[in-house]
């Protein structure tokens, strides 16, 4: 009985320390929908923590946007996505411009939505996904009052960068956000080249910012 | 908008009459555009032109009466005004999901209705979602959707806004099963109607501030919004992959190295490109 026992527990210090062998080689990356979860748990409470940003103070949460969201999403292949096949032939300084000022205007949109936060929660639906994928999608769930907010992440696998996965797109009320520019950015490439909506992006982030 | 609303038979004739002119003729214009355009907006200097009005009229009326609704009736007041539309948007929502074969949002919406306006003095209350009731709001446009009627061209009504030829069509509908509209005193209809508006405006105060920082072109991007939700709602969030729409999915990688050269004629401008791209395999338009 006793010798049954401590062979168990042989067994079970074994599992342990090959678990704990395990963990440096992956340490950070985790799954696509965990990571999801935790981000959102992250912000949400942040948020909910915060005073100054309930009452509205946008320079505080596109802080925390900075901070905890962009080190995770792939912001190059997404303003590239918007950007479409005019992308290729941009240079990298256009492609840096097109970047920087894409990145202030959703920062800062998705810094606005945010400020609406007051008493919701998040589910994540279950995955569908295989282990080889290098794409999924995490759909979530905001739930407040009225129907539930749909909010779906877009990942692609990273191996050994961050957390494993970067967003490059997302999904609000089944609405794509990369999609929704596409046209939009078409449109100014079309009138004025490249050059023309560098100029339009930068000019539209300066009439926000001067909002405050 | 009150007027429009409540029609009785006879209005209603002359008015269905009136709306057929109105596609035909908006059909007959959608064949004169310009090969250029978005397949999908086969009408846009039609519709900005709409979009131009509405926005005025927003501008000069809506926002400013929103505003102050906004700013006079406490919330609680003005919560419990919007809780009283939407219980009875509910029931609309259960016959068209009934009508999609929906059997748990039918059964969720009926729930809905019953628990608001038993224990939620008549609506007033949201106490469904306290009790975790889910919401699963459809109209008739989406019921067409969901039985295979292709969204046709993007139209933008006058006051209503955004829709699309198979949604237009199906306003209609909407209206018949609409609980406001078929109140039989009319100025209770009219008050009801307005005080409706109002409270829908008032709601998307905030959100309206946001489209306008956010977006470049506010007529593009409420048109590709309203495009992708609606056939998001169709497909209850789970739209199959979309690749045909403007030639590239919605995970083509732009910023990796290219395998094969993604234009076969590099000289082509990229909005050249794209347009042509578009064309070619276009959501099935069918006017």
């Amino acid at each position: 009985m006793k010798i049954a026992f401590s062979r168990r527990l042989f067994a079970l210090l074994l599992l342990g320390a090959s678990t704990l062998l395990a963990i440096p080689a992956r340490a950070a990356d985790e799954a696509a929908d965990a990571l999801i979860k935790r981000l959102s748990t992250e912000v949400l409470d942040s948020i909910k923590a915060d005073k100054a940003i309930q009452s509205g103070d946008l320079s505080r949460i596109i802080t925390l946007v900075d901070a905890r969201i962009m080190p995770n999403v792939n912001f190059q292949r997404m303003t590239a996505m918007a950007v479409g096949p005019a992308w290729r032939q941009a240079t990298p300084e256009q492609q840096k411009h097109l970047q920087d000022e894409f990145k202030i205007l959703l920062v800062r949109t998705y810094a606005g939505a945010l400020t609406q936060v007051s008493d919701q929660t998040i589910a994540i639906k279950p995955m569908r996904a295989a282990a080889e994928d290098k794409e999924v999608v995490v759909r979530t769930e905001v739930k407040g009052r009225g129907d539930a907010i749909q909010l779906d992440y877009r990942l692609e696998k990273t191996p050994g960068e961050g957390a494993g996965w970067k967003i490059f797109n997302m999904n609000v009320l089944g609405v794509w956000l990369v999609e929704t520019y596409r046209s939009q950015f078409a449109q100014e490439i079309s009138a004025k080249g490249i050059n023309g909506l560098i100029g339009t992006l930068t000019e539209r982030n300066k009439t926000n910012a001067k909002k405050g | 908008m009150g007027r429009s609303l409540s029609f009785s038979v006879e209005s209603g004739r002359t008015w269905a009459r009136r709306f057929g002119l109105l596609l035909v003729v908006l059909l007959l214009s959608a064949c004169a555009s310009a090969p250029g355009a978005n397949p999908r907006d086969p009408l846009e200097p039609f519709n900005r032109s709409v979009y131009r009005f509405n926005d005025a009229l927003d501008a000069a009326v809506l926002k400013p009466v929103a505003t102050s609704y906004r700013d006079v009736i406490p919330e609680r007041v003005r919560q419990g005004i919007g809780n009283f539309f939407e219980n009875l948007e509910d029931v609309w929502s259960l016959v068209n999901n009934a009508l999609q074969f929906k059997g748990q949002a039918a059964f969720d919406s009926l729930r809905r209705v019953g628990v608001n306006t038993f224990l939620g003095w008549g609506g007033l209350f949201d106490v469904a979602t306290e009790m975790d009731i889910e919401k699963h709001t459809k109209d008739f446009g989406h019921t067409l959707g969901y039985w295979g009627v292709a969204p046709g061209p993007y139209l933008v009504l006058p006051i209503l806004g955004s829709s699309s030829l198979r949604d237009t069509v199906a306003l209609p509908v909407d209206w018949k099963g609409d609980l406001v509209a078929s109140v039989p005193h009319v100025p209770t209809r009219n008050t009801a109607t307005v005080v409706r508006g109002i409270d829908t405006r008032s709601d998307l105060l905030k959100a309206g501030n946001m489209l306008e920082e956010a977006a470049l072109d506010r007529y593009s991007f409420m048109r590709d919004a309203y495009l992708q939700r609606r056939r998001s709602v169709i497909y209850d969030g789970n739209p199959p992959e979309d690749e045909s729409v403007d030639g590239a999915s919605n995970s083509t990688d732009f910023s990796a190295p290219p395998g094969e050269p993604p234009n076969p004629t590099p000289t082509k401008s990229a909005a050249e490109t794209l347009s042509s791209s578009g064309v070619s395999g276009e959501e099935k338009v069918k006017p």
